[in-house]
C-alpha cells in the first residue's frame, strides 16, 4: 500500500468519521458516538473483506470472477435455508442449526467457485460471461425458491416465514472488551473476526508458501510456471474453489450473522464494491482490508446518521435525506475505480485462458 | 563417449503441418551439439518434446539409455533436463531467487526458506562463474542476464543436459561472447548442451557436432572440422546459398528523406537521441550501427511516426513530417520493419492475409465503398506467401501459429510489396534463417536499384558492412560519423561502436 493511498483512506474515514461525532455531539458522548462508529466500521466491512479476498486468491490465479455477488447471495440463501430447515423441522436448537448454516454456506460458495473454475479454465469461457452467469443464476435461483418455499400455500413452509434461529453470538475478546466505552469495538460476532483472522492467513500463504509463490506465478506468466513443472489448471481451480469459499463465508454473514432473515437481492452490490475493494488493495490482501474498511466506514456513516436522525440540527437536515448519504459507498466505488487515487496494477494474465 | 539422451522417430503433426517427421537424434556426454535449419523446421517443437511441453504423435525418447514418457516438464526437469526457451519463460514481477526457485522450492516449516535459496545460488554462481543479485526484480535487468537467470534456474534443478533455443539472437556481440564462455565452462562440467541457432560463424566456433533440419526431418549430422558455412546453408534451405550479398554501386538521387537535429526521449524521460541529423537519397542504403541501447531504437520510432520527439525536424522529400501520426508517414510512402514484431508489426490472432494489409486494407483493391473485398485480399496473400516463401498451411491461420522467423517474413512481405519511398528497417531478419536472409537482403538491394531509399538499423556488424552504402555509426545518442562503407574496416567499425575510436574523415 502506497502512501498515497493511505492518505486517501485516512483522509475518508477521518472526515466520516468527525461528521457522525460533530452531529451527535450535543445528546451523546463523543467517545460513545467513536465507539458505535469503529465496532459498526468492523461488523460491515466483513461481507466486503471476505469477498475482497476470494477475488484476491481468483485474480492472483489468473481468474477474473466478477461472479462473487452471486456466489454470496447463493451462500446468503441456503445457509440461511439450512439453519431453518434444521431449526423449524428437525427441532435443532438454534447454534448447531446456525453453524451447519455457514458451513453450507461456505459449501455453496465453493461449489459456485467450481462452476467458475469449469466454464472459465476447462471451457475457456469468457470469464465476464461466466461471472455473469453466476450473477444471473443466483439472483433467479434465489429469488424463486424464496418465493415457492416461504410464500406458496402448500410449500414446507406453508406460505408463512418461520422464525429464523436467531444470529451467531456476539463472541467479547476477554480483557479487551472490558475497557470501559472502548471495550463494545471487541465484540463481535463469529465471521467478522474469522474475516480479520482470515486476512492475516491469506497473506501469509500467498506471500511466504509455496502454495501462494506458485499461484502468482501462473496469473503473472502461465506458460513459465508450465515450464517448471507446475499444473497451471489444477492451481487455477483450487484458487478459485478457495476464493469460492471466501465468498461464500461472506455470504452466510447476512443472513447469519447480520440479520436473522433473507431478502431477495438482499447483498445489494456488495460483491462488486468488494472488487473495488480487491483492486484498491493492489490485490494484497492487507490492502484489501483496508479498502474494505474505508467502504465499511462509509456504511458505518449511514448507519450511524440514522441512529441519531431524530437528533440532527436543521442545519444538517439535507442528511436526513439518507439516499444521499446511502450513495457514499458507491460514489467512493467509482473515484477509486476511475484510478483518481493512484493506478494498481493486476497480474498480467488476468483473465485470459491459458492455451498451451 | 556415452549418449546421454536419444530420440528414436519422433512425429509430430499440427493441423496441416508435419513438424517432425521421425526425427533421430542424439546428444552424448559434455558435448555441445548444435541444432541448425530453417525457420519452420521444427527445432522448437523437437525441443519442446523432449523438454515434455508437447507430448509426439509417435516415437520414443532415450535418457541414459532407458526408455522414458514424459507427462510434463516435471518429469523431463527430473530426468536432468533443463531449457532456455526462445521466448524467456521468467515472471518479470518476480525476483531472481523467486524465479530460480518456482517449482522446486525450498521449505522451512512450510515456509519459503529465502535464505537456503539465496545461499545455494552464491554457490552455482561460483560453481560456474555466473555472477547473478539473487534479490533484483526480473523486469529491471537487461536480457542477457535474464538468460543467465534461465540458465542458472535450469542448474539449479541439476540440469545435466542443457536446450539452448536461439539464445544468441538477443543478443549483443560482446553479450554472445560472455554466453560462450559460460557454456564452455558448463561443458567442462560434463553438462551437455544443445545449442540451436541462425548464425553458421557460431555454429562452426563453438560445436562440437551439428545437426541439420529441414521440413521436420533431419538432413544430416556434421563434424564442424570438415564442413564449412556454404555447405551448411546448402543443407539447410536444400539448394546453394549466395552468402555474400551482390550488388553494384549506389546511384543516388535526390534526398527522399532528412533528419535534422532530432532530439528523443525514452520512456524513462532520458533523453537517447540527442542532436541526430542524416540524409538519406533516394537509391542507397544508409546503414545505422551501433551496440544496442544508444538511442537507435528511440531514433527509429521518433522517425515512423511511433514516438514523440522533442524537437527536430523530419522531412519526406520537401513536406515536414516532424512528429505526424503513422497512417499519414505510411501515405507519405515510408515502409517501416520494426524491431519488435510483435508488439508492432502485426495483430498476433489475426490471419495472415488480414496481416498482410495492415497499411492498406481502407483503400481499392482491399476495399471499395466501405467493404472489405475479401477476395482481393486473400488473392493477395496467396501472391505475397508464394514469393516470400512464407510457411504455412494456408493464408488464413493466426499469425501467432507461425514459426518466429515466419512471422518475421509476414512483415517484410507487406512492407516490400507496397509502393513506398523510403524504407526503415531495424533488425529485418532478426531470427532468420540464412535462405530467408538472402532472399531478403536480395529484395532489400532491388529496392534500392528502383530507386527507393533505405535506413538500415542493425545490430549485425556483417548485415551493416554487406548492404549498406553509407554506414552511420551511433553512440551515446550521437552519429559520431558517417562514412562510405568501402573506406571502412569491420575492426575500425567496432571500436567506434564502442566509442574508443574518434574518426578523423566524416563525410556528411
Ligand atoms: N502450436 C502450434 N500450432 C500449429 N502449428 C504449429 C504450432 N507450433 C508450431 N507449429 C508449426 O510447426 C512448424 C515447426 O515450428 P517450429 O517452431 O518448431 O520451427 P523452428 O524450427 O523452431 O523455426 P524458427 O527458427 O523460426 O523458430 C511450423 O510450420 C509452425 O508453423
Ligand atoms: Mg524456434
Amino acid at each position: 500500500m502506497d502512501l498515497k493511498r493511505s492518505i486517501f483512506i485516512t483522509i475518508i474515514v477521518a472526515f466520516l468519521y468527525s461528521i457522525v461525532i460533530l452531529i451527535g455531539k450535543d445528546t451523546t458522548q463523543p467517545l460513545i458516538i467513536l465507539t458505535s462508529m469503529i465496532a459498526t466500521t468492523i461488523s460491515v466491512a466483513t461481507p466486503l473483506t471476505l469477498g475482497a479476498l476470494c477475488g484476491t486468491f481468483c485474480e492472483r490465479s489468473g481468474v477474473t470472477n466478477i461472479g462473487i455477488e452471486g456466489m454470496m447471495l447463493s451462500a446468503a440463501f441456503f445457509g440461511w435455508l439450512t439453519s431453518i430447515y434444521l431449526n423449524t423441522i428437525y427441532h435443532v436448537t438454534p447454534l448447531p442449526s446456525l453453524l451447519i448454516g455457514v458451513f453450507v454456506a461456505i459449501l455453496t460458495g465453493g461449489l459456485l467457485g467450481l462452476l467458475h473454475a469449469w466454464l472459465s479454465v476447462t471451457f475457456k469461457v469468457d470469464q465476464i460471461i461466466s461471472g455473469t452467469v453466476i450473477n444471473i443464476l443466483a439472483t433467479g435461483v434465489t429469488g424463486f425458491l424464496n418465493r415457492q418455499l416461504f410464500f406458496e400455500k402448500g410449500s414446507i413452509f406453508g406460505g408463512n416465514v418461520p422464525h429464523a434461529p436467531g444470529t451467531l453470538p456476539i463472541i467479547a475478546i476477554p480483557g479487551l472488551s472490558q475497557i470501559p466505552v472502548f471495550g463494545k469495538v471487541f465484540e463481535q460476532q463469529p465471521i467478522a473476526w474469522t474475516a480479520i483472522i482470515l486476512v492475516f492467513v491469506a497473506n501469509f500463504v500467498l506471500f511466504r508458501t509455496r502454495w501462494g509463490l506458485r499461484t502468482r506465478a501462473v496469473g503473472e506468466h502461465p506458460r513459465a510456471a508450465d515450464t517448471v513443472g507446475i499444473n497451471v489448471s489444477f492451481m487455477r481451480y483450487i484458487n478459485v474453489i478457495i476464493g469460492g469459499c471466501l465468498a461464500g463465508l461472506g455470504g452466510a454473514y447476512f443472513t447469519l450473522e447480520s440479520v436473522p432473515s433473507f431478502e431477495p437481492l438482499m447483498t445489494n452490490g456488495r460483491g462488486f464494491i468488494s472488487l473495488a475493494a480487491m483492486i484498491f488493495g493492489n490485490w494484497t490482501p492487507l490492502g484489501a482490508w483496508a479498502a474494505a474498511l474505508v467502504f465499511g466506514a462509509a456504511q458505518a456513516f449511514q448507519i450511524n446518521l440514522q441512529f441519531f436522525r431524530d437528533l440532527i440540527p436543521p442545519q444538517w437536515a439535507f442528511l436526513q435525506q439518507s439516499y444521499i448519504v446511502g450513495l457514499t459507498p458507491y460514489i467512493l466505488t467509482m473515484i477509486i475505480l476511475a484510478g483518481l487515487i493512484g493506478r494498481t496494477t493486476s497480474p498480467a494474465a488476468d483473465g485470459t485462458p491459458y492455451e498451451k | 563417449m556415452d549418449t546421454v539422451l536419444e530420440v528414436k522417430g519422433i512425429t509430430k503433426k499440427f493441423p496441416g503441418v508435419l513438424a517432425n517427421d521421425h526425427v533421430d537424434f542424439n546428444l552424448r556426454k559434455g558435448e555441445i551439439h548444435a541444432l541448425l535449419g530453417e525457420n519452420g523446421a521444427g527445432k522448437s517443437t523437437l525441443m519442446n518434446i523432449i523438454y515434455g511441453l508437447t507430448s509426439p504423435d509417435d516415437g520414443e525418447i532415450l535418457i541414459n539409455g532407458k526408455a522414458t514418457h514424459f507427462h510434463s516438464p516435471k518429469d523431463a526437469i527430473a530426468c536432468g533436463i533443463g531449457m532456455v526457451h526462445q521466448h524467456f519463460m521468467l515472471v518479470p514481477v518476480f525476483t531472481v531467487a523467486e524465479n530460480i526457485m518456482l517449482g522446486s522450492e525450498k521449505l522451512r516449516n512450510g515456509v519459503l526458506d529465502i535464505v537456503q535459496v539465496n545461499k545455494d545460488l552464491k554457490e552455482l554462481s561460483t560453481q560456474y562463474g555466473l555472477e547473478i543479485d539473487p534479490t533484483s526484480l526480473v523486469h529491471d535487468l537487461p536480457v542477457g542476464i535474464q538468460q543467465r537467470v534461465e540458465i542458472i534456474k535450469a542448474l539449479y534443478r541439476k540440469a545435466e543436459i542443457l536446450i539452448l533455443d536461439e539464445p544468441t539472437a538477443v543478443l549483443t556481440p560482446q553479450e554472445v561472447e560472455d554466453l560462450f564462455i559460460i557454456i564452455r565452462k558448463l561443458v567442462d562440467q560434463g553438462i551437455s548442451v544443445i545449442f540451436i541457432t541462425h548464425k553458421l560463424k557460431e555454429v562452426l566456433s563453438i560445436a562440437d557436432r551439428i545437426t541439420v533440419m529441414r521440413g521436420g526431418k533431419v538432413i544430416a549430422t556434421d563434424d564442424p572440422k570438415q564442413t564449412n558455412e556454404q555447405a551448411l546453408a546448402s543443407q539447410m534451405v536444400g539448394r546453394t546459398v549466395i552468402l555474400k550479398v551482390d550488388k553494384t554501386p549506389a546511384k543516388p538521387g535526390d534526398v527522399v528523406l532528412s533528419v535534422k537535429d532530432l532530439h528523443v526521449q525514452d520512456d524513462r524521460k532520458i533523453e537517447t537521441v540527442r542532436g541526430v541529423s542524416f540524409e538519406v537519397r533516394k537509391g542507397e542504403i544508409l546503414g545505422i550501427a551501433g551496440v544496442q541501447g544508444n538511442g537507435q531504437t528511440e531514433l527509429a520510432e521518433a522517425m515512423t511516426g511511433l514516438r514523440h520527439a522533442i524537437s527536430g525536424e523530419i522531412r519526406i522529400q520537401d513536406q515536414n513530417v516532424f512528429n505526424h501520426p503513422p497512417r499519414d508517414l505510411v501515405e507519405k510512402g515510408m515502409g517501416h520493419i520494426p524491431e519488435d514484431r510483435q508488439k508492432h508489426g502485426f495483430v498476433m490472432q489475426y490471419p495472415i492475409s488480414d496481416n498482410l494489409v495492415l497499411c492498406s486494407y481502407y483503400v481499392s483493391p482491399f476495399c471499395r465503398r466501405g467493404v472489405l473485398q475479401n477476395s482481393a485480399i486473400g488473392t493477395n496473400a496467396e501472391n505475397l506467401i508464394k514469393r516470400f516463401d512464407i510457411r504455412t498451411p494456408s493464408p488464413y491461420v493466426p499469425t501467432s501459429k507461425l514459426s518466429g522467423g515466419n512471422q518475421q517474413k509476414v512483415i517484410v512481405a507487406r512492407e516490400l510489396s507496397r509502393n513506398i519511398k523510403f524504407l526503415v528497417a531495424n533488425q529485418p531478419t532478426r531470427g532468420l534463417d540464412v535462405g530467408s536472409i538472402e532472399y531478403i537482403h536480395h529484395e532489400i538491394v532491388q529496392m534500392r536499384d528502383e530507386g527507393i531509399g533505405v535506413v538500415l538499423i542493425s545490430a549485425e556488424l556483417d548485415e551493416i558492412m554487406a548492404l549498406s552504402d553509407r554506414i552511420a555509426v551511433m553512440y551515446h545518442g550521437e552519429i559520431v560519423a558517417i562514412l562510405p562503407a568501402d573506406k571502412v574496416t569491420r575492426e575500425e567499425l567496432g571500436l567506434m561502436m564502442a566509442g574508443s575510436l574518434k574518426p578523423e574523415v566524416s563525410t556528411i
